[in-house]
């Protein structure tokens, strides 16, 4: 039984990586390419994994650190550096520049340090612990960068307050 | 910005995160109201963070392109593995009317009533979670984009006024719900899925009774329920996940739900 779960998690966690890539590499091509290494790295340590919910922690530090790998390979072909990347381009398709929302784009101008934090916490959804575990921190850390990155993201969007317009809220 | 002298700033980022417990959220909640300048900046951080979500949604949501599939399995020991994986499957599915979930941890209490519609009330619901979780076409019969058909719908049909709990701040987002047949009329489901997939449905039927503790129970296949009673009505909310992971969701809910 051990065996079939191990595969059921890990693919059930593969939309979600999908999402964080995309979410930290700017570029669904290049955030594919971050989660297949991602899944081959998985594979290849197949027998290693423990499954349990430390399993995704662990997919996620996998990810997050072939990103990290990724920006540096660039920056050492003297494309950029690693928060200087250039937002890429969105040649149309599902990924128009139109669509694109608007908190999505000032995500795009923090720091990396701060938007891994916000993915890690607002979007993945993991424990301020697991998520400074895969960003290899203290927890004290993790959460001032959350904080800084907030604050800048709002800063960045500047928007009304309140919630989103066409979702009522239920109570 | 002055700040309430016992608020943190990490106190407000579990405040953002809906993760601090309901007394010391309540003290936040207080604090800002005298701060009208930190509120508003809180709130629209908060309105951020779910508006991120929701702009990253539709990349989770997108079928998964064929390279990311985990390669087929291959050797005599994959194709067992992915033999055990279907066997796996159908006895999430087929399993419960067998009852073997439940065990000696929970006896039925022979002359406890109330427990022993508790208990029918876990194992129905996790019988309908078993059933419709697994569906990848047709988890609900009404989708949460006509939350208002539906909810005006089960309330008709359960004789109540049923609101579906905002379940948002612990991660799970309302899928839809639909109607079932229960031991003694009808029953309704509403589905709930995290941003991993992993789904958690509630089941609310008549059921007479007094207001009553949460009941915590599992099955052999991993699904724990926490089941209560209240006002006539008995819930019970269950999911692939472990007490203390259930728990404040169904905490979220009993709020919800309660009249």
């Amino acid at each position: 039984m051990r065996q079939p779960r191990k595969r059921h998690l890990i693919e059930a966690q593969i939309p979600a990586l999908r999402r964080f890539a995309y979410a930290l590499a700017r570029d669904g091509a290049l955030a594919d390419d971050l989660v297949q290494d991602c899944l081959e790295r998985a594979l290849s340590r197949w027998h290693l994994l423990r499954t349990g919910p430390e399993l995704r922690a662990w997919l996620f530090r996998v990810l997050r650190n072939l990103h990290i790998d990724a920006l540096r390979a660039r920056g050492r072909r003297g494309a950029v550096t690693l928060d200087e990347a250039p937002e890429p381009a969105h040649p149309g398709g599902a990924e128009s520049a139109l669509e694109l929302a608007e908190v999505l784009r000032a995500l795009w101008t923090l720091p990396l340090d701060q938007r891994e934090a916000i993915l890690l916490i607002g979007v993945e959804d993991f424990s301020y612990e697991d998520a400074a575990r895969i960003l290899d921190v203290p927890v004290g850390t993790l959460m001032s960068r959350l904080a800084r990155g907030r604050a800048a993201l709002r800063a960045a969007t500047g928007r009304e307050t309140g919630g989103r317009p066409n979702l009522r809220r239920v109570k | 910005m002055t700040r309430d002298a016992a608020m943190t700033e990490d106190e407000l980022q579990r405040y953002i995160d809906g993760r601090l417990d309901p007394a010391r959220a309540e003290a936040v909640r207080r604090a800002l109201a005298d701060n009208p300048a930190l509120a508003a900046e809180i709130e629209g951080q908060i309105a951020d963070r779910d508006a991120l979500r929701n702009a990253l949604a539709r990349r989770a949501a997108e079928p998964v392109p064929e390279r990311l599939r985990l390669p087929p399995p291959a050797t005599g020991g994959m194709a067992r593995m992915a033999a055990a994986a279907a066997i796996f499957a159908v006895g999430i599915g087929l399993g419960w009317g067998l009852g073997r979930d439940w065990g000696a941890e929970h006896p039925l209490p022979s002359g406890i009533r109330v427990a022993q519609d508790e208990t029918a009330l876990a194992q129905e619901a996790r019988v309908a979670h078993a059933v419709y979780a697994v569906e990848v076409v047709h988890p609900v019969e009404v989708r949460a984009e006509e939350r208002e058909h539906l909810m005006a719908w089960l309330s008709k049909r359960l004789g109540r006024k049923l609101a579906a709990p905002d379940l948002s701040a612990h991660g799970f987002e309302l899928v839809g719900g639909r109607l079932l047949p229960a031991g003694a009329g009808p029953a309704a489901q509403l589905m709930y899925e995290d941003a991993s997939g992993l789904r958690a449905t509630i089941y609310i039927t008549a059921m007479p009774g007094d207001e009553s503790a949460f009941r915590y129970s599992r099955s052999a296949e991993g699904v724990s329920s926490l089941a209560w009673l209240d006002e006539g009505y008995g819930c019970a909310i269950s999911a692939p996940l472990d007490r203390a992971q259930l728990w404040p969701l169904a905490e979220a809910t009993y709020e919800a739900l309660a009249l």
